[in-house]
């Protein structure tokens, strides 16, 4: 029972990460936009958010956590923001290959976390932000005390509850508003949407953007909470950054099938670490590395059946990777 | 009244589609693109560590030409990724998008690795390298073949599933890698004794066949692509699907052989890097390459000549940004940086090869 | 003059397609409470005119007045924002969207938004001029007609007073036709300005009261409908006085080249499109097969060609020239087998550039297509295709910069001479041609039906699928007509009239040809 709740402490956090990613991803893509850059962005993401609060912890006589918490968010949307810009000009406003330019982002947001990463280290192997990790960890006072319950449910950042709260938010976006209406009118058919009247390339870029702000939080939650604060090995995020374009794959585009879907993958992703305590079993660190890879093996799984069953409702949006030029003969 | 010769409101800029550019401005337009984007890395060099840029990129410059053995590790790195290159460019050309070069490359290297380990002292030599050889060009095609087939029968979305096949091959690799090395803390370099399956060395370098092999594969697909029965079939099947099959092409078969040749060719790349460069396997061992391959090939637009260019400008940056980092004490990673800026260019500049901007009361002089 | 009743005037527009002037200096008007008639041939420009109108395309040069206000029209939205509505010829609706959701796409910002009103609003509109139509289905699951209705509920919702509607009877059957003019005559009564693109005369004259004509992207002037005929219509589309008479000489000794028998196809949806199909085709006769587009032509065409599945039962012999005694089975095989089973079979298909040819490639690249394959070297050889392409640049007058120019870059005739030219070449036992002379020219379409009768004259069998009813009662020795995917009667071209293969085309007639 304590390793399953240990489990569940894990994987909440984690699935959070890359519930960031995907629904950030989720966005864009409704707008006909597939961009390979995730892992960039929320390289972005996370070395702004974490650059700009360790030096307001180092900087500042009397640090405040609200503030720090604030600093960080808002640069860590600003640079993801600024990542989606380069990727939203070049692919809307200049047609590149969708694929080519996401690709090149992810290089591109790797390097420059990496690059302006080792700045802030200054020669040693890890450096910290304390002071805004705990603001962003910090758990639900009083709920979290609650026994069982209020262990597995409220003792997580608050980041981890916002997420299930954008996630609600972007499906009443997309399903109930009229610029949702709009916006995946925009991803199944550009030139449709042109004729109502749409502007499709500001719809475009705005879906960008926005998502690039999403995904980049998850960066910005990888480093401050999940990471402890620490910015050190950051590998890892390249990897959180394709399992959460995975992820978009797995719900179908559907940011509702996201909460649960990203708290799946959580388990899935540590289920070497848990589960042959859970059975009472001894496993061989090298079944572990296989182990994970099932949350790979599982997104494969749904693409096939998703292609095999045809449900049209099910399908990525049916402009997805194509440019639109309105003259187009 | 008189004859209008220009509308009143139009707008101030205006798209409209090319039929078509000389060679030369397109060379232009590219080597403007370049030009640029080496302007905005020197004002990022200046602006973050206030050195002199054109005292940096002379010292990139010498990270590439400094001494012969550089210009030959150069040349190393540029086999690899023009090797990947190669191998995507069919399936590119096919509208195929393998974005899984990079778990074929590994998946290839681990059958070299695991050939060289387990038979190295039981083959002799040649019977080795042949082994070695079709086990990992079997592997990379097995990875090439399985989302080939699910595309071919299901049409199942190749890129997000190709994606996903290179984490499937990182974990295998870090599985076998964990069997091989038991007890010790890493795998080392393999077979350091006996030295078996190892490539011999050529003119001073083990790599030099890696170099000699991508040399006649850049040939050898070049001439594949254009003058090729496969090459025309997969030209047709990558234009119209429709086309093909009237054609009396089989698509599901160009499909799935052009995913086995491309997984093979990048299997074989992981054969290169092991026997011929690392004398090990890690998960990093493909290091990124099956997707820098991918910008190679799409740039190139599947010209395995324009590609080598192409590649070598990547490595060359890659080689500079690792001279600058330790000769100003700054780090690799600026390379990245540095790439990805101009990456971000070419593609950027692909918009005035295709398309041209209309000013507003320009007329189409040109067209009439 | 009064200038108050344009709707829309038009001052010397012109655009420019890549050095093409798809529309020369044009000035028209268009007045409220009217129907007006866009004629003019196939590629004369008419929807690229519309276009500029409906903000689709933005013009080279000239002005565009509405309501005599001087107007940029940069994009649809600032079209609808003039009361501008168009209905392409290839519906703007999202698929995966409910007809509710495409009505409700791009409404101005100000309203609340609720689709609940959307949807009364919409009934409304569909009551006053009784559409029928479920405005809670998926597009994917409508009919065309209803897909159109949909088109026209939409306009009307955004309050459209100026509408234009780019072909609109091509894809419907005569009923649904007749309803679509109704609702026209019913929105002309409301006083809103309708224009109709169309190249159908008996059309322009029933429905219209004047008529607008294009020749080649040039404004040939108007008339009004009741001073027209569909001579002196013709006459200004085409620019002379057509000699419609097409030669149609005698079959000589026909030859059963293909027995089809109970053909029956499903589509990708699991629909059937060819419903028990069953006829025999002649060496040395032109067999035309007439119908409303979409009821079965384009798959009875692609199953014969190894290109469609059939269902089980069906049946598709072919008698070998010399052996007509040893039938040939083709279904089940594949395009490869039928060609190496030495069956000339020559397919020039509707969609040329999407499956006839490689639009990247040149002409010396195209002519391989389907012969690249011969011989056993792994090299293609492209020595004979480039002969054969000299050839039918010169015979045909293919205009071509060069031979590797990508054929995608060439006009529609020319791209129809390379195909066509191509499928000859292959000295065909069986010919088959979909849309043969859509949007061509008439010199060229006359060089298209000269072919044809060449090679009927060689006995060769001819499968004409057409949509021009004049074209195939001029042409064709046998008339197959298809209604549903069913064979609807076969008919003798030189007896049959008009009035009856067009009865024919329609569901209503279909009881009595069965009886």
């Amino acid at each position: 029972m304590s390793s399953l709740i240990a489990w569940i402490l894990r994987a909440i956090p984690f699935g959070t990460i890359i519930m960031y990613g995907a629904m950030g991803e989720i966005v864009t893509e409704k707008s006909g936009n597939l961009n390979l850059g995730v892992p960039g962005i929320m390289y972005l993401g996370g070395f702004a958010g974490f650059a700009s609060a360790y030096y307001y912890e180092n900087l500042t006589a009397n640090p405040n956590p609200v503030l720090s918490v604030v600093i960080a968010l808002l640069c860590a949307l600003i640079a993801s923001t600024l990542g989606g810009l380069i990727y939203a000009f070049l692919t809307i406003t200049l047609r590149a290959n969708q694929n080519v330019t996401g690709l090149a982002l992810t290089t591109f947001g790797m390097g420059v976390a990496n690059f302006f990463g080792v700045f802030i280290l200054n020669g040693s192997s890890y450096s910290a932000a304390p002071l805004a990790n705990k603001a962003f960890a910090a758990k639900i006072p009083v709920l979290s005390g609650l026994g069982t319950v209020g262990q597995v449910v409220f003792s997580y950042g608050f980041l981890v509850y916002a997420a299930i709260v954008l996630a609600i938010v972007l499906f009443w976006f997309l399903s109930r508003t009229r610029m949702g209406l709009n916006l995946r009118a925009v991803g199944e058919n550009p030139a449709t949407a042109d004729a109502a009247g749409i502007n499709v390339t500001r719809y475009k870029y705005v879906a960008t953007l926005c998502g690039a702000a999403i995904s980049g939080v998850g960066g910005l939650y990888y480093v401050l909470d999940y990471n402890q604060g620490i910015w050190a090995t950051t590998e890892q995020i390249e990897a959180l950054g394709w399992l959460a374009v995975a992820l978009v794959i797995f719900t179908t585009w559907k940011p509702l099938n996201a909460i649960w879907g990203a708290y799946l993958f959580g388990m899935l992703y540590w289920l070497y670490q848990f589960l042959p305590s859970l059975m009472g079993i001894s496993v061989p660190s090298y079944a572990t590395d296989l182990i994970q890879m099932v949350p790979y093996v599982v997104t494969i799984l749904v693409l096939i059946v998703v292609s095999l069953r045809r449900k049209k409702e099910n399908q990525p949006p049916a402009s997805l990777g194509i440019a639109y030029f309105r003259e187009e003969r | 009244m008189t004859k209008a010769t220009q509308t009143v409101h139009e707008p101030l800029l205006r798209i409209a589609k090319r039929d078509g550019i000389p060679f030369g401005k397109k060379v232009l337009v590219r080597a403007v693109a370049i030009l640029l984007a080496l302007v905005v890395d020197a004002l990022f060099i200046f602006f973050v560590t206030g050195l002199n840029p054109l005292a940096v990129y002379g010292v990139m410059y010498q990270g590439t030409f400094a001494t012969p053995v550089r210009i030959s590790w150069a040349l190393r790195d540029l086999a690899t990724l023009l090797c990947v290159g190669i191998a995507l460019a069919p399936a590119f050309k096919m509208r195929f998008w393998n974005i899984g070069g990079e778990g074929q490359v590994l998946i290839g290297g681990l059958a070299t690795a695991l050939t060289m380990v387990y038979l190295g002292s039981s083959l002799p030599a040649p019977l080795l390298f042949v082994a070695m050889f079709v086990a990992s060009a079997a592997a990379g095609a097995l990875w090439g073949f399985i989302p080939a087939w699910f595309k071919s029968r299901w049409n199942t979305n190749e890129t997000l599933f190709t994606l996903m096949m290179n984490y499937v091959a990182t974990s295998i690799v870090a599985c076998m890698t964990n069997i091989m090395r038991g007890q010790a803390s890493s795998l080392g370099t393999l077979n350091k004794a006996t030295k078996a399956g190892w490539f011999p060395v050529l003119f001073g370098q083990r790599y030099t066949i890696n170099i000699i092999v991508v040399l006649v594969l850049t040939f050898a697909m070049y001439a594949y692509l254009k003058y090729s029965k496969h090459g025309y079939e997969i030209a047709v099947v990558g234009e119209s699907e429709n086309t093909a099959r009237y054609a009396g092409i089989n698509v599901r078969r160009v499909m799935i052989r052009t995913m086995i040749i491309s997984g093979a060719i990048c299997g074989l790349c992981g054969f290169l890097i092991v026997a011929g460069k690392d004398q090990t396997i890690s998960t990093t061992s493909a290091g990124g390459r099956g997707f820098t391959a991918i910008i190679v090939a799409w740039l190139a637009k599947f010209n395995t000549f324009y590609m080598a260019l192409i590649s070598f400008l990547l490595v060359f940056l890659e080689r500079g940004a690792s001279e600058i980092a330790s000769a100003y004490s700054l780090n690799e990673y600026a390379a990245d940086i540095i790439t990805g800026v101009i990456l971000f260019f070419i593609l950027g500049s692909e918009f005035f090869i295709n398309y041209r901007v209309v000013l507003r009361g320009e007329t189409h002089k040109e067209g009439k | 003059m009064a200038q108050t009743q344009y709707a829309i005037r038009l001052e010397h527009v012109t655009k420019t397609f890549g050095g093409v002037a798809a529309n020369q200096d044009i000035s028209m008007q268009i007045r409220r409470g009217e129907i007006l008639s866009l004629l003019g041939e196939n590629g004369s420009g008419k929807t690229t005119l519309m276009n500029m109108i409906a903000g689709i395309y933005y013009p080279d040069e000239g002005q565009i007045y509405v309501n005599d206000q001087l107007a940029d029209i940069r994009s649809p939205r600032d079209a609808l924002a003039l009361g501008i509505g168009m209905i392409h010829q290839h519906f703007k609706l999202v698929d995966v969207f409910t007809a509710v959701e495409n009505i409700a796409l791009g409404l101005p910002k100000g309203e609340r938004f609720d689709l609940r009103r959307v949807r009364d609003k919409a009934r409304a509109i569909c009551e006053k001029y009784q559409f029928a139509l479920d405005l809670d289905q998926k597009v994917y699951e409508m009919s065309v007609s209803q897909k159109q209705t949909l088109e026209i509920v939409k306009v009307l919702f955004r309050g459209a007073d100026i509408l234009i509607l780019d072909e609109p009877t091509a894809v419907l059957t005569p009923q649904e036709t007749e309803r679509l003019f109704e609702v026209m005559r019913n929105m002309r009564a409301d006083g809103k300005a309708v224009i109709i693109i169309t190249h159908k005369l008996h059309e322009v004259l029933e429905i219209s009261d004047r008529v607008a004509i294009l020749r080649r992207g040039c404004y040939v002037g108007d008339v009004l409908t009741a001073d027209a005929t569909e001579a002196s219509l013709t006459e200004m589309m085409v620019g002379k006085k057509v000699e419609l008479d097409i030669e149609r000489p005698e079959p000589k000794d026909p030859v059963r080249r293909l027995a089809i028998q109970n053909l029956t196809v499903y589509n990708a949806e699991g629909i059937k499109v060819l419903d028990d199909v069953s006829f025999d085709a002649y060496g040395g006769e032109i067999l035309g097969i007439a119908g409303i587009s979409g009821n079965g032509q384009k798959e009875l065409l692609e199953a014969i060609a190894g290109l469609q599945h059939a269902a089980p039962g069906s049946d598709v012999k072919f008698f070998p020239p010399e052996r007509e005694h040893q039938p040939m089975e083709l279904l089940g095989k594949t395009p490869r087998a039928i060609t190496e089973a030495g069956v000339h079979l020559s397919f020039v298909p509707e969609d040329r550039l999407g499956m006839g040819l490689v639009g990247s490639m040149g002409m010396t690249d195209n002519m391989m297509l389907k012969s690249y394959d011969a011989g056993h070297s792994p090299l293609v050889d492209r020595k004979a295709p480039q002969e054969l392409a000299k050839e039918i640049k010169e015979e045909l007058g293919v205009v071509t910069p060069d031979l590797n120019t990508p054929v995608s870059r060439l006009s529609g005739g020319n791209v129809q001479k390379v195909l066509v030219g191509r499928e000859l070449a292959a000295s065909p036992i069986v010919l088959m041609t979909a849309y043969a002379v859509r949007g061509l020219d008439i010199n060229t379409s006359y060089t298209i039906y000269r072919l044809l009768n060449e090679q009927k004259k060689k006995g060769v069998a001819v499968l004409f699928v057409g949509e021009d009813l004049d074209v195939l009662l001029q042409l064709c020795d046998r008339i197959l007509v298809l209604c549903g995917g069913r064979v609807n009667g076969i008919l003798d071209g030189r007896t049959a009239t008009k009035e009856e293969v067009g009865l024919r085309m329609t569901n209503l007639v279909k009881e009595d040809a069965e009886q």
